[in-house]
């Protein structure tokens, strides 16, 4: 499970961005989180990924209880959780050829030896070629380098995949193409995801549930049956 | 009646080092006429930017032009209009940008300068462009923001005091100012929620319903669908199809193989991609560029296909057959008109060398020096 329960969360302390925001997904299930822009939908992801401290809450990740974040997070709680983010040029290191970006988290946790192997394997799931492997980030397009972006999220095999609004600058066959990617994923290796977005039908066709933002605040009850789509086989 | 903007044959190549040359553009014909909106839809780094680049004389000095794109003004009689390929710097500086063609940028954060207000930049933009009285700017900002609906309660914001959506609507307003006849903007909705993207495009539509011609770039597929009359698909710097808009999204569906693969990977429709990914645009193919990718690959495909009846494809759909994904049948030929397409035509052929290669295009380079 992970669970966000009544979380308060922002950069200023005496006016965070929201308040008592609660949500749990199940192993292996797929919510889509609907808000529109401003709402703090982005900022609750990077809660999720322990990419920023709440001022309030608890976060728990199958069962452990969250107290550190970022860098402070332990190993195998950051590594059990995939982010990609909305911005692909923002969130690549330009002076990384996207094999080696790829291959980055393997880097950072020690695991060198398997880079080769993994990247082969992912760059075929995501659709990379090998001539695009060897390029770096600014001599590929968008939805080349998003794709990238995806593969490095499921190098470490992550439990958990947080992905926020990964499609919303691409186009329609690009963003097809990621979400089938991380459907496969998700089948072979039981992954929960979160997908926060602004494209209600995008986020119905692909998620088990897909839940408002506005459903999330003040209650920490389940979200309303409206918001829930009934082949989630997962409670809430 | 005449076109506002009539492009023929528009081509634009990148000359890069080692001799190498990028197609950017290739052949593109249109017409667009005063209240309407063409849509030209297609996938990142297929050359859509270029091609509004082109047509604003802001190409990089590497880059080398062949074909026409002619404005035509409302006063102009025929045949008394600009080449925009054409026209040097200065004619395009004094009487072309703002003043007949508005730029509707992808990037209103990044369009406005950050360290002044809007209505510091509106007025200057109505002093330079409308010559208003320095007595009358005030009053002139003000209308000229209500015209794009932006609040005049922030006019005194600099532009990183604005949300996305508002930073839109200065940019707009912006692009509005010189009255110009052709409205051009390139992604005007990226990155924006839904309902943020069809509040500007309904804006968008209602600035061509005033009598502006509007060329609306765009990935966004909804966003197309809302507010154009026609739809061009470019694949690989090249129009693969024009049609009409409601024939496109409607029951008849687009032709082109890649148009039918791009609106079924809709969410809303079969949700599968089309397979593989696009050419690079510096070693396209020989022949037709999608047959890589295209199940109804043949032998034909090794020649180049023309844009006949709106579709350039050896094996297009027939007229009014039900695209995959809808679902429907026995929809007669849906009897659109040639959608103002003429016929396709040659490489480009002249040279003239320079240095610098725009983002898109240097996105699509590969390392080999």
């Amino acid at each position: 499970m992970l669970e966000l329960a009544s979380l308060t969360a922002g950069y200023d302390r005496r006016d965070p961005v929201f308040r008592d925001v609660s949500l749990t997904i199940a192993p292996g299930e797929a919510v889509g989180l609907l808000g529109p822009s401003g709402c703090g939908k982005s900022t609750l992801a990077r809660v999720a990924t322990l990419l920023h401290r709440p001022d309030a809450g608890r976060v728990t990740v199958d069962g452990h209880p969250v107290r550190g974040w970022r860098h402070r997070a332990p190993r195998e709680l950051r590594t059990a959780i995939g982010v990609v983010f909305q911005q692909p040029r923002l969130s690549a290191d330009p002076r990384l050829r996207l094999r080696d970006l790829i291959a980055e988290p393997l880097r950072a946790t020690g695991r060198r030896a398997e880079a080769a192997g993994r990247v082969a394997e992912l760059a075929h799931r995501v659709g990379l070629t090998d001539d695009l492997l060897s390029r770096r980030p600014h001599e590929v397009s968008d939805g080349q380098l998003q794709r990238a972006c995806l593969a490095r999220a499921l190098v470490l095999r992550p439990r958990w995949l947080v992905c926020d609004e990964m499609t919303a600058m691409l186009d329609a066959s690009t963003t097809a193409a990621l979400v089938a990617a991380v459907e496969e994923y998700r089948r072979e290796h039981g992954a929960g995801l979160l997908a926060v977005g602004h494209d209600r039908v995008l986020l119905d066709r692909w998620c088990d549930r897909t839940v408002h933002w506005a459903s999330l605040t003040g209650a920490p009850a389940p979200a309303p049956a409206a918001e829930a789509d009934a082949t989630a086989g997962a409670g809430v | 009646m005449t076109p506002v903007l009539s492009v023929r044959d528009l081509s634009v190549r990148f000359r890069m080092r080692g001799g190498r040359h990028v197609a950017a553009v290739g052949g593109v014909d249109f017409d667009l006429a005063a209240g309407e909106c063409l849509a030209l839809v297609g996938e990142s780094g297929c050359g859509k930017s270029v091609l509004a680049s082109a047509l604003l004389g802001l190409l990089p000095g590497n880059a080398q032009t062949a074909g026409t794109a002619v404005l035509t003004g409302p006063g102009d009689g025929p045949g008394a209009g600009v080449d925009l390929l054409a026209a040097d710097e200065r004619t395009l500086a004094r009487t072309v940008r703002g003043r007949r063609v508005g730029l509707v940028p992808q990037s209103p954060a990044a369009h406005l300068t950050p360290v002044r207000t809007v209505r510091a930049q509106l007025e200057e933009a109505l002093r330079e462009l409308t010559g208003t009285p320095r007595a009358e700017l005030r009053a002139a900002a003000v209308a000229a923001a209500g015209r794009a609906s932006f609040p005049a309660g922030l006019l005194d914001h600099h532009p990183h005091e604005l949300s996305g959506g508002q930073a839109q609507r200065a940019a707009t307003a912006l692009a509005l100012v010189g009255n110009a006849p052709l409205l051009l903007a390139d992604e005007p909705t990226t990155g924006l929620d839904r309902d943020l993207v069809e509040r500007t495009v309904d804006e968008l539509r209602r600035h061509a319903d005033e009598g502006r011609a509007l060329l609306l770039i765009t990935h966004d597929l909804a966003a197309a669908e809302r507010i154009a009359d026609r739809v061009a698909v470019m694949y690989a710097g090249r129009i693969v199809e024009t049609a009409a808009a409601d024939r496109f999204f409607g029951a008849a569906g687009p032709r082109h193989p890649y148009a039918r693969g791009l609106l079924a990977a809709l969410p809303e429709r079969d949700f599968t991609p089309v397979p593989g990914m696009p050419p690079e645009l510096g070693a396209l193919p020989e022949g037709c560029a999608f047959a890589a990718r295209c199940d109804r690959r043949t032998d034909a495909c090794r020649v180049l296909p023309r844009l006949t009846d709106g579709v350039a494809c050896h094996h297009a759909a027939p007229d009014g057959a039900a695209p995959a994904g809808v679902g429907s049948a026995g929809v007669g030929p849906a009897g659109v008109g040639s959608a103002g397409v003429g016929p396709s035509g040659t490489a480009p052929e002249d040279a003239a060398p320079a240095d610098a290669v725009p983002d898109d295009i240097a996105a699509e380079e590969t390392t080999r020096a």
